[in-house]
């Protein structure tokens, strides 16, 4: 490959024009901090607004919960926020990679449901090895997700349709598995018991979050240096030391701060460390391998990838099927946090959350634009609203009310700086 | 100029149902030439190109590559042997940019993942050796005008170190100053010695860059013209057919007869 691709250089030998390394119609950014301030201004101007408006509603929202109940800030209550957002998390992953298509998987919740009577019946009922169990019940997520993908991408039905009626099968399948009990209560072992509320990394050590965040901040460090080194050598425009730097500092802050508050009471929760895991999977998998690359071919334009030689069925079954997979194990997680399988799971208000979970953090609804990290934002904001409102002991009406504004506040957000990147040319 | 051509077409026929839109069409491209390929809409112009680039398949008739005949039946076939198309709309990730749609579809890679360090670097080094000047490899295709979209286009083809490029309507949506910058890039692909074929209808883009005009009308060939010695007029007679009118046939009446 690599021969065929190199440059043959023009016949005559006269030296190549002395091109400057960046354009000077380029932008630059100035040195020092006040540059990092003026690009900022001109990203906000021009509709890049990132994750700031979802940091800026995090904090809001923390300070309004604080203030109305000073335990909301609390080790405890933060243990059960990370808690909590895994299960959600791993259903919102999932719907990154179809909403990064520019479509939509309204069977994600009912998928995760089915997953977790299935696991319990294959357990409970049939007496089959725990981690057996598992695979099977993943495998029947991704199978689902494949099925829709099939319809969607060969048959050529609107994927909101197909899933649509995925959403009232799978629940009728899950009703029909749970027929006669109602619910299963699964045995708290094996991964389960991993994924359940008593179970923390490196059992409860004070180191275990520290070492998690050790990780996390050196990766970030020896990765940005080795690519700053690749890049200098190249002769390419790298990241000047003191920016990773600033990057550094700010996630060595972040991750030893969380660690700190989550030492403070039991710990790091392995739901979380596992929802950790799967994001740093995911976020790999979209940014540094070919098939990421296609994912945001087929979701900026099917007509262009499919002339560049991306077989768009494919990517679009396989994506189907990774939403369908984060949804079974989502399933798991949601009901490790209960011991059961019942017929309320997957039901409510899960899919809108899991939704609105990737929209608020920042991933697109029109195609091409996010990234993973922004199931993480979104779930905390979500899961910040749903335990401070369960904190005041709000009813389960007003949780719908506010949840429903926040998930139009964002998609509002998605499709004002989608025009405002339109018009200053970033669209 | 090379004795054989890179490609050429003998006698090349193609059929859609009842329409012949192919008849017995000839065609020669060389190393370091542009063929600049004109006529009227509808005149086959571009079910000439989609044979070539293996789209349609030829009913009749040959194709050579470097003097060899070869079958073209795929896409992929065209770009086997070195053809690189460049259709009208450009088909290009809006979302991407420009690196990874100069590279999509042949990413280069490292330990399995993207090297995105090694494809800056090769996009830098082709943009800079066609003097193509944007503001950035790193800024997304949205961010750019309609002449840059088109070279990045261009240099898209270029990737795969294709002896002839097909451009279709190049500098059909385009201003003055990017027309300009386009027809610069067409001939820096001549003097790399890559066959360029090029399909337009404006008589100005192509007076100032062919080298050979084809002009076909109504699916045939309706004269070859060396663009120095030939006027506008001449070839756009051909075009519209204006050579076949009441004198021009009873000049060949009035021949026939004196025989």
């Amino acid at each position: 490959m690599s021969d065929k691709t190199t440059i043959r250089k023009p016949v005559d030998e006269v030296p190549p024009p002395a091109v400057a390394t960046v354009d000077p119609r380029l932008l630059v950014r100035e040195e020092g901090f006040k540059g990092y301030l003026t690009e900022f201004k001109r990203k906000l101007k021009g509709g890049e607004l990132g994750s700031l408006p979802v940091i800026v509603a995090l904090i809001i929202i923390w300070t309004i919960f604080q203030v109305k109940d000073d335990l909301f800030l609390s080790s405890a209550n933060m243990v059960n926020i990370s808690f909590f957002m895994a299960g959600t998390g791993m259903l919102s992953i999932g719907l990154v990679f179809v909403l990064l298509l520019g479509e939509i998987d309204l069977s994600v919740a009912s998928v995760s449901g089915l997953a977790a009577s299935v696991f319990a019946t294959l357990t409970v009922n049939h007496g089959l090895n725990d981690w057996l169990a598992v695979v099977l019940t993943i495998l029947t997520g991704v199978a689902i997700g494949a099925f829709h993908g099939f319809f969607f991408a060969k048959i050529g039905v609107p994927a909101f349709v197909v899933t649509l009626a995925g959403f009232l099968g799978w629940t009728g399948l899950m009703q029909w598995l749970l027929r006669g009990t109602g619910s299963l209560t699964i045995e708290d072992k094996g991964l389960l018991h991993m994924l359940g509320q008593r179970s923390f990394f490196m059992d409860q050590s004070i180191a275990g979050g520290y070492i998690l965040a050790t990780l996390g901040v050196a990766l970030l460090l020896i990765g940005s240096l080795i690519d700053q080194a690749r890049r200098r050598k190249a002769r390419v425009p790298f990241r000047p030391t003191s920016e990773i730097l600033l990057r550094t500092v700010a996630l060595a802050v972040v991750s030893y701060v969380a660690a700190y508050v989550l030492n403070k009471s039991a710990g790091i929760p392995n739901a979380l460390v596992f929802f950790l895991a799967a994001l740093v999977i995911c976020d790999f998998v979209l940014r540094r391998t070919t098939y990421g690359r296609k994912i945001f071919a087929v979701g900026g334009s099917i007509e262009a990838a499919r002339r560049a030689g991306i077989n768009v069925a494919l990517i679009r079954i396989t994506v189907f099927a990774i939403s369908g997979g984060f949804a079974a194990l989502g399933g798991l997680f949601l009901a490790g946090q209960t011991y059961t399988a019942t017929l309320q799971a997957g039901t409510g208000n899960l899919l809108m959350l899991a939704i609105a979970a990737a929209v608020i953090g920042g991933t697109s609804l029109f195609g091409g634009r996010g990234n993973v990290w922004s199931a993480l934002l979104g779930m905390l904001v979500i899961q910040s609203i749903q335990t401070g409102l369960d904190l005041l002991n709000m009813d389960q009406s007003i949780q719908y009310m506010i949840t429903g504004a926040v998930l139009l506040a964002a998609v509002v957000v998605d499709s004002v700086s989608r025009r405002t990147q339109r018009s200053s040319g970033r669209a | 100029m090379s004795a054989t051509p890179v490609l050429a077409l003998r006698g090349v026929s193609k059929r859609f149902g009842a329409v012949q839109a192919l008849t017995d069409v000839d065609l020669e491209v060389h190393a370091g030439e542009v063929v600049a390929l004109v006529g009227d809409n509808g005149a086959g112009k571009s079910t000439l190109v989609k044979t070539i680039a293996g789209v349609h398949p030829v009913d009749d008739g040959v194709i050579e590559w470097e003097g060899r005949p070869v079958h073209v039946n795929r896409p992929q076939d065209a770009q086997g042997l070195g053809i690189a198309t460049v259709y009208q709309d450009l088909a290009l990730c809006d979302n991407l940019d420009v690196v990874g749609n100069l590279y999509l579809g042949r990413e280069l890679l490292r330990f399995g993942s993207l090297d995105e360090v090694a494809m800056e670097q090769r996009s830098r080094d082709l943009l800079n050796t066609l003097s193509i000047r944007i503001p950035s490899v790193r800024i997304p295709i949205a961010s750019l005008s309609g002449g840059q979209r088109q070279v990045v286009a261009i240099a898209r083809a270029l990737i795969g170190d294709p002896k002839v490029v097909i451009l279709d309507e190049p500098t059909a949506a385009l201003g003055v100053e990017q027309t300009a910058q386009v027809l610069d890039l067409v001939e820096r692909l001549r003097e790399r010695r890559l066959g360029v074929i090029l399909i337009s209808h404006n008589m100005a883009d192509v007076t100032a860059v062919a080298d050979t005009v084809h002009v076909l009308r109504l699916g045939r060939n309706n004269g070859v013209f060396p663009v120095k010695g030939t006027t506008n007029e001449q070839i756009i007679a051909a075009i519209t057919g204006a050579t076949d009118n009441a004198v021009t046939r009873r000049l060949a009446r009035n021949a026939e007869a004196a025989k």
